[in-house]
């Protein structure tokens, strides 16, 4: 028999100690996003109607692959965070939810380091 | 006993279609759309960037796409929806720092999320258009 009374043992088991976890890293992600995805319109947009060895080229240059990279990494934390709310909200059935939480991490993470991929590969040109 | 008491059908709490629309509700339920939009749209990020590291014919495939009729309503609906979920975003930065909560500025948050979001996507594509339209 425990001697611990029942509020010590419960202390620091609720949602208390990581529940706002994806809230901070929803808005970190958030304020991130604004001027990277300023960066990544004007990279875009300046890639319009380019041949592909310009493209390879700039793409490729550091400050421009730095640039997409932090934005594939913010865009796809921030996403995953927004996807996961909406599943929560609209999902009740838990095989339903479940299943679409896992598709939704393997989702933003295959998308994560497939655009990696594809920066780090154009940047090194292998 | 208890199997044979007939369920009682329990009052609901009133959903969307009970209220009147308003602009800030639409402006939450497009945040949302729009969010849900840019991360499907992300797999042409992932299609543009893998065949840009793929080589010539793959990037050239994609400039078709993007450059035909239904890759072009897309790329402006894509423009749109980011411009549109960023300003969204600012506006909920904004209430997170505790700022523009009453009647006058959240309806004014709210026009400025949607007539900035249509007014910067048709700039934008207006200074793409002049800048590369024509030339190439």
């Amino acid at each position: 028999m425990s001697m611990r009374t029942p509020l010590r043992q419960v202390r620091g088991l609720g949602s208390a100690k990581s529940g706002t976890q994806h809230f901070w890293h929803q808005r970190l992600t958030a304020m991130a996003n604004i001027p990277l995805t300023i960066g990544f319109v004007v990279v875009v947009a300046s890639l319009m109607g380019r041949n592909h060895a310009a493209v390879v080229q700039i793409l490729g240059s550091p400050f421009v692959a730095v640039l997409m990279l932090l934005f594939i990494l913010s865009a796809t934390i921030h996403m995953r965070i927004g996807m996961q709310v909406i599943i929560e909200d609209y999902v009740h059935d838990d095989f339903a939810k479940f299943t679409l939480l896992i598709a939704n991490s393997f989702f933003a993470i295959v998308v994560a380091l497939t655009s990696a991929f594809a920066i780090l590969k154009l940047s090194f040109g292998v | 006993m208890a199997e044979i008491r007939a369920r009682r059908e329990r009052p609901l709490s009133p959903h969307l279609q009970i209220y009147r629309l308003t602009l800030t509700m639409m402006m939450s339920v497009i945040h949302r759309a729009t969010g849900a939009m840019l991360y499907v749209g992300t797999l042409l990020v992932v299609w543009w960037l893998i065949a840009a590291a793929t080589g010539p014919n793959a990037y050239a495939t994609v400039q078709w796409f993007m450059g035909s009729l239904i890759g072009m309503l897309i790329l402006l609906g894509y423009t749109w929806a980011l411009i549109h979920h960023m300003l969204g975003g600012l506006r909920h930065l904004i209430w997170d720092a505790g700022y523009g909560f009453g009647p006058v500025e959240r309806e004014w948050l709210a026009r400025a999320t949607v007539v900035g979001s249509i007014g910067l996507t048709v700039v934008l594509w207006l200074v793409g258009y002049l800048m590369i339209g024509g030339s190439r």
